[in-house]
């Protein structure tokens, strides 16, 4: 079977994998400086992945703590059951959002996580992308006493029916957007005790705008066969720096490179397995507990993972590429995060249109769904997009249910039966098609 | 003549079909798989072997199936029960498109097409509610023998509703409708339509289609049969060889291991062969 090739069988550069390497130390340096600004009591923001605001808190300098990616880095280095289990013991239910009852735990325990400890929140910003995210938030208004903002979004009313830049409404959506972008503003202002330097803003932008291009491109090369990266595995490694490093220097350099590196390994034919026989896309939030071998147990058989959903709703629909005009910031940057924040959420919920749209372009052979016992929010309507989904397109599909972040309700077992039978049906069509 | 087989190692049963170079079955061998997998899946090949009057040198490939697949330590390759069943029952029912294979822990619903090709499917997930071992707990609760379950049931006149879904419960709720008075036969025909509901509550998140054939230990209950029937409006296809449904498709991968094996000369055949994980070994 074929195995991870990475750069040694094509005896390359130094470029192939530099993505990976270069995103690992920048996540460990990202951890070592929140340890430093916990142990020395400096501010920090608390945001998350679906419309972090990174823009404006980067314009003020403030360090952003992403609590979801603090709680799946528990799962990945195999220690959050501790974590799970120390939160149902304080009294949250084993129904409640997995990352949720991490993050209590890691609060309680005064910041400690496996990468390094983590500031308190002195501000807390949001978005109604998720609906966990306001009841979270209100944890830690209530154990830490800080400002939580909620910046409301409006998302896409009818289906199928999304209002662009000069359809009506759209208008009266941006503008009450900047309302709202203008608040935080002031919030910020009043919290670090500084004023916005508008200058500064155009500065991260900039930087921002060079993220969501090179992140764009990145997704859109991998239409290369064979496929350049593997969206579950590679792909979440990029998406935690178009995140964390969104509106900075670091973050702008290392996708320029990510673009480098894809370019390169398009040109030169260079894959992410050795033999790639089917290409897959993924939809849902990551199986975490057991990462590496959920992945397995598809790149087994030749699987590989081109896209996912996740990459879109997880880097706050910045995968669309939006530039923001810097002549007009603020205004610019309501206009952006009204078309990236919706994309996100349509990603998560219409995220059937999307897969409809990319199967010939991308030339999939399967869609793996993947809903989680502790996300309801991505995972409610699964079931009903995928069957709208074979509706419309003639497509195979998986539907494997386990959880993004609880150990308890994966089974390895039954998820190998399911996708070794997925395999099997895959490769008879494959043979029926040559037949015919 | 060349022989193939497939041996299916199940959570409750494993069984062992032989068959020859028509596709028709030549033996079967059955036992309970107990704690010792890799011993019931030799122990239940030789079962085969006996009653075929064959010699393990004539068998020349061996497909292992079900969860015990990989204990199957005499066998060539494995493939999944799942597309085992499937392509067991489009053999002896060619217009089989809708498959539900109800074992000791798990339910399936497959969706095939003309050629066994597995379109979608779908299994009990978490939880054992709908399967066997539901019917097992309400036998245990009731003290009946397993065989005779589903005459029992068919007794029954005023079935009783069984709400629960989980088949620890079910045994409680059992014992409670005992404690209300009401017959044994009523409260086992109402468990037979609740797994009726769950299994056709799977059947069609697949989608029913075509003719649908019932595999699966569960399927020497008449009582389950009926459940199932009456909750479709339709009759089912039931083999006399429904138990050894998924170690049929498992020879019948085998025996197309075997064919391919005689034209080495046309190596695209044998690329563009289904099953990649039997080529690879």
């Amino acid at each position: 079977m074929s195995s991870e090739s990475k750069c040694a069988d094509h005896g390359a550069s130094h470029l192939v994998g530099r993505g990976n390497r270069d995103g690992a130390q920048l996540f460990r340096d990202w951890f070592t400086s929140l340890s430093e600004t916990a142990e020395e009591g400096g501010q920090a923001a608390y945001v998350f992945v679906m419309g972090s605001l990174n823009e404006v808190l980067k314009s003020f300098d403030l360090p952003v703590v992403f609590p979801e990616i603090n709680s799946l880095q528990t799962a990945v280095r195999h220690v959050a059951h501790e974590y799970l289990e120390d939160a149902e013991d304080y009294g949250y239910s084993p129904d409640i959002c997995g990352y949720v009852k991490a993050d209590v735990t890691m609060q309680l325990r005064g910041g400690e996580h496996p990468m390094g400890r983590l500031p308190a929140p002195t501000i807390a910003v949001l978005t109604n992308a998720c609906n966990t995210y306001i009841k979270w938030a209100e944890i830690w208004e209530r154990m830490h006493h800080c400002p939580v903002f909620t910046l409301d979004v409006p998302g896409t009313r009818e289906a199928e029916r999304t209002t662009w830049k000069g359809d009506r409404g759209f208008e009266s959506d941006r503008r009450y957007v900047e309302a709202q972008v203008r608040e935080l503003i002031s919030l910020c202002e009043e919290v670090t005790g500084k004023r916005l330097d508008i200058d500064r803003l155009r500065e991260v932008l900039g930087y921002a705008n060079g993220i969501s291009s090179a992140w764009k491109t990145v997704l859109d090369l991998n239409r290369s066969r064979p496929s350049l990266f593997n969206a579950l595995t590679d792909g979440t490694i990029y998406l935690g720096v178009a995140n964390g490093f969104r509106g900075t220097e670091p973050g702008a350099r290392y996708f320029a490179d990510l673009v480098e590196e894809m370019r390169y390994k398009a040109e030169h034919g260079i894959g992410t397995l050795v033999d790639e026989r089917y290409r897959l896309v993924f939809v849902g939030v990551p199986c975490y507990p057991i990462f590496r071998r959920f992945n397995e147990l598809f790149s087994e058989w030749g699987g590989t993972f081109i896209n996912s959903t996740y990459l879109w709703f997880a880097s706050g629909g910045t995968n669309r590429g939006f530039q923001y005009d810097l002549e007009r910031p603020i205004e610019s940057l309501a206009e952006g995060l009204l078309i990236s924040v919706r994309d996100a959420m349509d990603s998560m919920f219409h995220q059937d249109r999307m897969l409809a749209e990319m199967i010939d372009e991308f030339g999939v052979d399967g869609i793996v769904y993947h809903p989680i016992k502790s996300c309801r929010t991505v995972s409610t309507g699964l079931a009903d997009s995928r069957r709208y989904l074979s509706e419309r397109r003639d497509i195979p599909s998986l539907f494997l249910e386990s959880d993004m972040m609880d150990r308890r309700v994966v089974s390895e077992a039954q998820m190998k039966n399911r996708v070794d039978a997925f395999f099997e049906g895959l490769a008879s069509r494959r043979q029926q098609a040559n037949i015919a | 003549m060349a022989y193939a087989a497939g041996v299916d190692v199940g959570s409750t049963q494993t069984k062992s079909v032989i068959i020859d170079e028509e596709g028709e079955i030549v033996s079967t061998g059955l036992i309970d798989t107990g704690a010792n997998v890799i011993l019931a899946a030799e122990n239940c090949y030789l079962e085969a072997l006996r009653a075929g009057r064959l010699q393990e040198e004539e068998v020349e490939y061996v497909v292992g199936t079900g969860y015990g697949r990989y204990r199957v330590t005499f066998g060539n390759s494995q493939v999944t029960e799942i597309s085992c069943h499937g392509r067991g029952a489009v053999r002896l029912f060619p217009e089989v498109r809708t498959v539900v294979d109800m074992g000791g822990q798990d339910t399936k619903a497959i969706r095939v097409s003309s050629s066994g090709e597995i379109a979608d499917f779908c299994m009990n997930d978490k939880c054992a509610a709908g399967t066997g071992r539901f019917l097992g707990a309400a036998a245990s609760a009731l003290d009946i023998p397993l065989r005779d379950l589903g005459a029992t049931a068919l007794r029954s006149e005023k079935p009783v509703r069984i709400s629960t879904t989980c088949t620890v419960f079910a045994e409680s709720e059992v014992l409670s409708w005992l404690g209300k008075g009401k017959k044994i036969e009523d409260i086992l025909w109402g468990v037979h339509q609740s797994i009726a509901s769950r299994s056709v509550a799977l059947m069609r998140r697949v989608g029913i289609e075509g003719a649908i054939a019932f595999t699966g230990g569960v399927t020497k209950n008449c009582a389950m049969v009926r459940a199932l029937e009456d909750r479709l409006e339709t009759q089912l296809l039931v083999s006399d060889q429904a138990h050894f449904m998924g170690a049929l498709g498992a020879a019948l991968f085998a025996l197309d291991e075997i064919l391919a094996s005689r034209a080495p000369h046309d190596e695209l055949a044998r690329q563009e062969l289904p099953y990649p994980q039997i080529r690879a070994q």
